[in-house]
């Protein structure tokens, strides 16, 4: 299984312990990424300042991954989103495509069109392609002292419109079967599909704090081992700005939060160093301690 | 207060703006928004009607618009079928259009003329990736600056000073 590894900035700029984890699951499941080089910035920072700007950023991404005959693994909840629209918007628009091919070619753009080509976020092709049973059959260590909660992110499901196969974004299940899977247990909470508030995080810091509070609140009162999640930007929410967020609201939560293939890669029986667990910023070591005495 | 009954129809050309006249009003939107359950300022349904009602000048230039998380729980509820979250967007492109912008937005754009990615990696993070297994990251060839230009997003966007070396 061959796929273009489509970053994102927010992975390299500040997941670099998810993007570890990705490609140490990747390797196991023999998932061949190829990097695209020349990859930029998706367009979804420009949507809302100039629709025909996001249109042609997205496109060029992945005309440049078409060229290739590489479909798009993503690991970014708003790369995943922006690409998949764009791209099913120009399979559905061929006038587009081409007038957007030409416009770039002005411009010393030029790329060559190929076969229709698919985006899929990473815990998706995990989820779609490899499936719970061909999971089930590598894991060497079953996290059964885990308690965690899954929190997918607005992107991950919706808008649903975009999505070949959407979950029901009101009661999604699948990222529930991924942490079923390593062994442990997967919590059901009232916050579950709750915005991280990272949307907003450069326009209000007060405001994104107060959408992210309530989850860590519940999760915490619940003793909660880890939040499991797969969006760098909900991960900059929850685990960079915990601290922050604790100090705002004079609370404590000290809730591990962990990218899912960080989570599967310790049930694959992948060392914590790959991994890049030390480099999350709530400290693990208490729920590392807890998965060595399974 | 002068109203622009035209507002609508203006929105309504924008891409996501198409169905903004569906609504019938209902208030699903508005009890969704997770903004809107923290600030009370940031009212999807109310933003609708001023649409409609033509206030133009109080949307475009209000703080508020540029609240939306993009969160789409709005647009999946919705009975109408309205997709509010693209509505905010056609919102905020014909603001930029009429010269209005956070300016956390310009920081963006202003990052991705220089850097054509959010983060830009120089050679101290790639000497980090590379102590960490993970590939070196080449520098972006200026194909986002390229787009930004192609789009006429500079007219909308007046370039910074200190873009001009780049």
């Amino acid at each position: 299984m061959k796929y273009a590894l489509y970053p994102g900035c927010t992975v390299l700029g500040r997941g670099r312990n998810y993007e570890m984890a990705a490609r140490a699951v990747a390797a196991i499941f023999d998932i061949e990424f190829i990097d695209l080089f020349d990859f930029e910035c998706c367009g979804f920072p420009i949507k809302s300042m100039n629709y025909e700007t996001f249109l042609v950023m997205a496109a060029r991404n992945l005309l440049s991954a078409e060229e290739k005959g590489l479909d798009i693994c993503t690991l970014c909840n708003a790369c995943t989103s922006s690409l998949t629209e764009v791209n099913k918007y120009l399979i559905e628009h061929f006038d587009e495509k081409t007038r957007l091919v030409a416009l770039l070619r002005k411009k010393g753009i030029d790329y060559r069109m190929g076969r229709n080509i698919d985006v899929k976020h990473f815990t998706k092709i995990l989820y779609e392609d490899i499936g719970i049973d061909e999971i089930q059959k590598l894991i060497k260590k079953k996290l059964l002292n885990l308690h965690v909660a899954p929190h997918y992110g607005c992107h991950y499901l919706k808008p649903t419109a975009i999505y070949k196969n959407p979950e029901d974004s009101e009661n999604p299940q699948s990222l529930d079967e991924l942490i079923s899977v390593t062994g442990a247990h997967s919590m059901d909470y009232n916050t579950k599909t709750g915005c991280c508030g990272a949307g907003i995080l450069a326009i209000s810091e007060d405001l994104a704090y107060s959408i992210a509070r309530p989850k860590l609140q519940e999760l915490s009162t619940n003793s909660a081992d880890a939040m499991i999640l797969m969006c760098p930007f909900c991960s900059i929410m929850f685990d960079d700005n915990q601290r922050k967020i604790e100090q705002k609201f004079q609370e404590r939560y000290n809730l591990p939060v962990l990218y899912y293939p960080q989570l599967l890669g310790l049930a694959l029986g992948i060392d914590e160093k790959s991994l890049g667990l030390r480099m999350n910023r709530v400290r693990t070591t208490t729920l590392l301690e807890k998965v060595k005495h399974v | 207060m002068k109203l622009s009954p035209r507002f609508k129809y203006e929105i309504a050309k924008e891409f996501g703006g198409e169905n903004l006249k569906l609504c019938f009003a209902c208030g699903i939107c508005t009890a969704s928004c997770p903004i809107r359950e923290i600030d009370e300022k940031y009212n999807p349904r109310r933003i609708i009607r001023m649409v409609l009602l033509g206030m133009k000048q109080r949307v475009l230039n209000s703080d508020f618009i540029w609240l939306c998380s993009s969160c789409y729980a709005c647009t999946e509820r919705c009975p109408q079928g309205v997709r509010f979250t693209e509505v905010m967007n056609a919102i905020k492109n014909l603001a930029v259009k009429e010269g209005y912008i956070h300016p956390a937005f310009a920081q963006q754009l202003h990052i991705l003329r220089q850097f054509g990615r959010l983060y830009e990696i120089d050679e101290f993070d790639n000497n980090k990736r590379i102590a960490f297994g993970l590939p070196k990251v080449e520098k972006t060839k200026g194909f986002t600056k390229k787009i930004i230009e192609i789009a006429g997003l500079n007219n909308i966007i007046p370039r910074r000073e200190d873009d001009k070396n780049v």
